[in-house]
């Protein structure tokens, strides 16, 4: 009951990241039907992002109080990586934006490396560690010997989705740009003829989704305390799944998706070995791709003869 | 089929021994009905057409017919000349093509169109040049049986090209001829297939009347020459009365009329159901108009 | 973008450009100021803290600015006057490019028979060991793959993202057949091709209905699925580890070492280890012509017409009585029964096979050298694997940099970096790969080259 309690905790908290990373995919293939690449390397960049300024915020400038600090590395890692891919999407996919669709996943996938290995460059191949942010949290069951512990860091990533997860509903099913999303979704062609600017939709589609991926990788930061040019594309491929699995092109779905893989992962590691958890997410991914094509919450497609 | 031959009255020409027997069908997605309840004969060399208005379930006959769909209810037998049958209902797409022998066009053309017209109509006899080449097995090897055969291919797809009028335009891509002369490739590879049954979703949609005319001589000469029973969903009123031997009317999935092209012609409830016709017309002529201006500039 | 739209219309608009440019430099410094400028190191204690590169910064920020100037000023204008006479021109070669064609592939075909003999009379054996194996024999197994590949991706028209996984197993099942049974190549070479075809049969069966982007995500799946059991089940595959000792390749029982029947006494030569580079080179020659073969006479066939057919339109082909399941998986068997051939070549190079040879990263690169060689071409595949591998091959050539950009420099770092940027690179200058035109199989009159904007990319 302990060990389930735990691994409920850790779950939710790691399906809140991968939720975050996955509406960004989601968002990108409802809009233009493509498989964004490099998102999870843009995930792993704003988690570097947010290493430096932390680091530049501490050590340069002395700061002691590490919530402020948090919160300004935050707010930057979003603007830059909004600025990342916004940049990305400009200069790799809006001249391939057409009839040939094999161009633009290429293109994503050329930018998945050359961001990976650009980093890698950049700021070298080691781990890179940062100093514990805050430590301790509270017990929510202790019997047998194990304490069941929601530690400080678990609660603020969860409060920090929640807020942003309603914060972004609103934008989507409230504001004028969430309707022309919506409606460059079901069909661009129509959009256009409105007055929709279709690109700068697309654009601010691909900032969004930039947007979540920031917080992610800074909360991924916060609560692993290590990160690594590498670690784009694992947890990438995760969240890819879990927009999969709750239906690509829904939103609700992705976060649900999200949360689902987080559980399995964690509960996979807990209960049976840490070994194949990975393979656990792919044979998930397969599973579903194979079986239930639109997913939890997607609508299935007919071709139309 | 039989016994509907001993109870009803005197039989229509069409529903004695029809090529393709359509008996109960009935069409829903989810909800909605697109196919109601609908029983018809395609007699045997006959030219028979399918109209209706927009939406009234012509296609989806068709792709229950060919395979595409799998009808929620209902028959649909199909018999050879030979009287070897089959019910269409429970086969697969393309062994209704490869086994009952149907072939079909499609309403927005479908055509290889990186591909030569020769190599559209190649691809059309694939099923007889596989098993010349041994399962490829013996087309690797370079053996004579299968260079026989694939000349036997190229004869059959050269007659076609004659009767299309597309012998001149046999090495060019596909996707590169007008409009008109798409659909005339569409028709010749169908008929590469060797059908028994051909069906036709809308032929003559964006051809002009010299166009129409031709296409009407071609499937009539179809008809006599191949032994080809034809069924064909039309718009075009020029074409529907001048070749139908028999013509059937949906609306909304439904069947409103059954007879001889005259006796609908003059059936109130066709008419009521087709008071819109002159405005569908022109939408077809409209979605089709870069076609038909390329196809008249080339 | 705005401002190439008014260049290419009214001639350079200066003003424009100049804002676009600065634009450009503030994003870039935006960008390229944090992560390269203040580079975490460790020091001392193990403490990461920030290093200043300004200068770095600056430079970097200075190429793009007069870089973005004065492709909007120079370069686009130039590129649209081009492109407009292109358009005026009419699409078929003329009869130079076409002899050209022509004669490209059986001439490129004898230098590639002739390039070792050609490499030892300029370098002598020992110096033409680099040549002939790291560019050579590396090149030749990419090219093999790409061709592999290219039945699956350029013929049928499927998008398989998980390629890597049969070069894997054809590597695996020969590294362990051989291991504990001793086996020779010449009998491995097939039966790890068809173990592969095997394999392909059965991933295949599951996911082929699959369309599109769907297909190209479950390929991937299975891809690396394969790679974590290969990495995990130490018991079968000896983990990370990896299979070495494997044993090396012989020609017909003679070896190619220093004893007294290998190869280099036999026929009375001085010893070198470049002999056996050499028949490795010509071996997978052969293996990648062998593709090549089957290829071309396949397309001739009804089988590689249904594959193009495929591509072209899947509903089309099943209205003809087409099995396309069957189509879809004779594909996949075949393209996995070469990376099969191609994985057993490579673990007998190798002498080791280990799990990180199989990466989703080598599948990328497999798939971007099929797209880049377009229209399933097979000349545009070999041409994309010389470009991207002997391009990247020949960075490492480049030690003459350190001397300019220091010790620490090192080419080798930026040899995937370079290669991401080129893989966007070609695709945003040629979205359909180096081949624009594809060459039917067949023809009554007259061979005419089809335009690629007529041929479709398949949908898997």
């Amino acid at each position: 009951m302990e060990v389930f309690l735990q691994q409920l905790i850790n779950g939710i908290t790691l399906g809140s990241i991968y939720g975050l990373i996955a509406i960004g995919y989601t968002m990108v293939f409802g809009i233009i039907g493509m498989v964004n690449f490099s998102h999870g390397d843009v995930f792993m960049t704003s988690a570097f992002f947010a290493l430096i300024f932390l680091l530049v915020l501490t050590t340069v400038f002395g700061m002691s109080s590490m919530i402020l600090a948090l919160i300004i590395v935050l707010v930057i890692a979003m603007v830059l990586t909004s600025l990342l891919s916004w940049a990305i999407e400009r200069i790799a996919y809006r001249p391939l934006r057409g009839s040939f669709r094999l161009a633009p996943l290429i293109s994503a996938i050329g930018m998945s490396i050359v961001l990976s290995n650009f980093v890698q460059v950049a700021q070298g191949p080691r781990n890179k560690p940062i100093p514990p942010i805050f430590s301790g949290g509270f017990e929510v069951m202790n019997s047998n010997n194990f304490a069941v512990t929601l530690s400080y860091k678990q609660m603020m990533i969860w409060i920090v989705t929640a807020v942003l997860l309603v914060a972004f509903w609103y934008i989507v099913q409230k504001t004028p740009l969430g309707r022309a999303q919506r409606a460059c979704e079901q069909d661009r062609k129509m959009a256009a003829l409105l007055g929709i600017n279709v690109d700068r939709t697309i654009s601010l589609t691909f900032v969004m989704g930039a947007a979540l991926a920031a917080v992610a990788g800074t909360l991924y930061l916060s609560y692993y305390g290590v990160v690594n040019f590498s670690d784009g594309f694992v947890p990438g491929v995760k969240a890819f799944t879990a927009a999969v699995l709750g239906g690509i092109g829904s939103l609700p779905g992705a976060v649900i998706g999200g949360l689902l893989i987080g559980l399995i992962e964690t509960f996979w590691s807990g209960y049976f070995s840490i070994d194949y958890k990975d393979v656990a997410a792919f044979s998930i991914l397969a599973i579903v791709l194979i079986f239930m094509p639109q997913g939890l919450l997607g609508r299935p497609e007919v071709e139309k003869v | 089929m039989n016994d509907l031959l001993q109870t009803a009255p005197a039989t229509l020409p069409w529903e004695n021994n029809p090529v393709l027997a359509v008996e109960h069908v009935f069409m829903r997605f989810g909800g909605l009905i697109a196919v109601n309840d609908l029983s018809f004969s395609v007699g045997r060399r006959d030219i028979t057409a399918l109209i209706g208005p927009n939406g009234a379930g012509k296609t989806t006959v068709f792709n229950c017919i060919t395979g595409f769909y799998k009808p929620t209810q209902g028959m649909l037998r199909l018999q050879h000349a030979s009287g070897a049958t089959f019910l269409l209902e429970r086969m697969a797409d393309f062994r209704i093509s490869a086994k009952a022998r149907v072939a079909r066009t499609f309403q927005n053309i479908r055509l290889f169109s990186g591909m030569t017209v020769l190599e559209n109509l190649l691809v059309a006899q694939h099923n007889p040049l596989m098993l010349a080449s041994g399962m490829t097995i013996l087309g690797v090897l370079g053996l004579p049986g299968y260079r026989r055969a694939e000349h036997q291919a190229i004869e059959r797809a050269k007659y076609w090209l004659e009767r299309t009028g597309l012998t001149p335009r046999a090495d060019d891509p596909a996707g590169d001829l007008p409009y008109g002369a798409q659909r005339r490739l569409e028709i010749a590879r169908a008929m590469c297939t060797g059908p028994e049954l051909l069906c036709l979703d809308e032929p003559a949609a964006g051809l002009n009347p010299r166009e129409s005319a031709e296409l009407n001589a071609l499937l009539l000469g179809i008809r006599e020459t191949e032994k080809t029973s034809i069924l064909l969903i039309e718009h075009d009123m020029s074409v529907v009365m001048e070749i139908s031997d028999h013509v059937i009317v949906l609306e909304y999935g439904t069947k409103i009329a059954d007879g001889t092209p005259s006796e609908v012609r003059n059936d109130p409830r066709v008419i009521a159901a087709y008071l819109g016709v002159d405005d569908e017309e022109v939408e077809i002529v409209e979605e089709n108009l870069d076609q038909i201006i390329e196809g008249a500039a080339t | 973008m705005a401002a190439e739209d008014t260049a290419s219309k009214h001639g350079p608009d200066i003003a424009a450009a100049v804002k676009d440019a600065l634009l450009s430099g503030v994003v870039a410094l935006a960008l390229f100021g944090p992560l390269v400028g203040l580079r975490t190191e460790q020091n001392m204690r193990n403490e990461l803290v920030i290093q200043g590169r300004w200068g770095l910064v600056a430079a970097i920020v200075a190429v793009i600015v007069i870089g973005r100037f004065l492709i909007l000023t120079l370069v686009a204008p130039a590129l649209a006057q081009h492109r407009n006479r292109a358009a005026a021109r009419p699409e078929h070669p003329s009869a130079l490019r076409q002899a050209l064609g022509k004669w490209f592939a059986p001439a490129s075909i004898a230098f590639l028979f002739l390039y070792p003999v050609l490499i030892v009379s300029l370098l002598g054996f020992q110096g033409s060991l680099k040549w002939v194996d790291n560019f050579g024999i590396q090149i030749l197994i990419y090219v093999m793959l790409g061709w592999g590949l290219n039945i699956v991706v350029g013929l049928a028209g499927l998008l398989d993202l998980g390629y890597v996984a049969f070069y894997a197993v054809g590597a695996y099942s020969y590294a362990l057949l051989s291991s504990h049974f001793g086996l020779s190549f010449w009998i491995l070479l097939p039966m790890a091709g068809i173990f592969a075809a095997l394999w392909g049969i059965m991933l295949g069966f599951p996911v082929l209905r699959l369309r599109g982007d769907y297909l190209a995500i479950v390929t991937l799946a299975f891809g690396e699925i394969i790679r974590l059991v290969l990495i995990n089940w130490r018991e079968l595959t000896n983990g990370s580890a990896g299979i070495s000792s494997i044993p090396k390749v012989t020609l017909f029982g003679i070896r190619f070492d220093a004893s007294p029947d290998g190869f280099a006494k036999m026929f009375e030569l001085p010893l070198s280890s470049a002999y056996y580079k050499i028949f490795l080179y010509y071996l997978i020659l052969l293996l990648a012509l062998l593709t090549a073969f089957v290829t071309i006479r396949l397309r001739k066939l009804p089988v590689g017409r249904a594959w193009e057919a495929l591509r072209e339109d899947e509903i089309a082909c099943r209205s003809l009585g087409i099995n396309t399941t069957n189509t879809k998986l004779t594909a996949f068997a075949l393209g996995a029964l070469f990376a099969g051939f191609a994985g057993s070549f490579f673990a007998a190079r190798q002498g080791f096979v280990s799990p990180e040879s199989f990466t989703f990263m080598e599948s990328a690169i497999i798939v971007a050298i099929v797209v880049l060689g377009g229209m399933g071409s097979m000349v545009g595949v070999a041409l994309a694997a010389v470009a991207m591998i002997g391009g990247t091959e020949l960075l490492r050539e480049l030690a003459f940099l350190k001397a300019i950009f220091g010790d620490n420099f090192n080419p080798d770092q930026f040899r995937m970096l370079i290669f991401g940027l080129a893989m966007v690179g070609i695709m945003i200058w040629k979205p359909r790969g180096f081949v624009s035109s594809r060459e039917p199989t067949i023809f009554l009159a007259e061979k005419k080259a089809i335009s690629g904007s007529l041929v479709k990319e398949g949908h898997g």
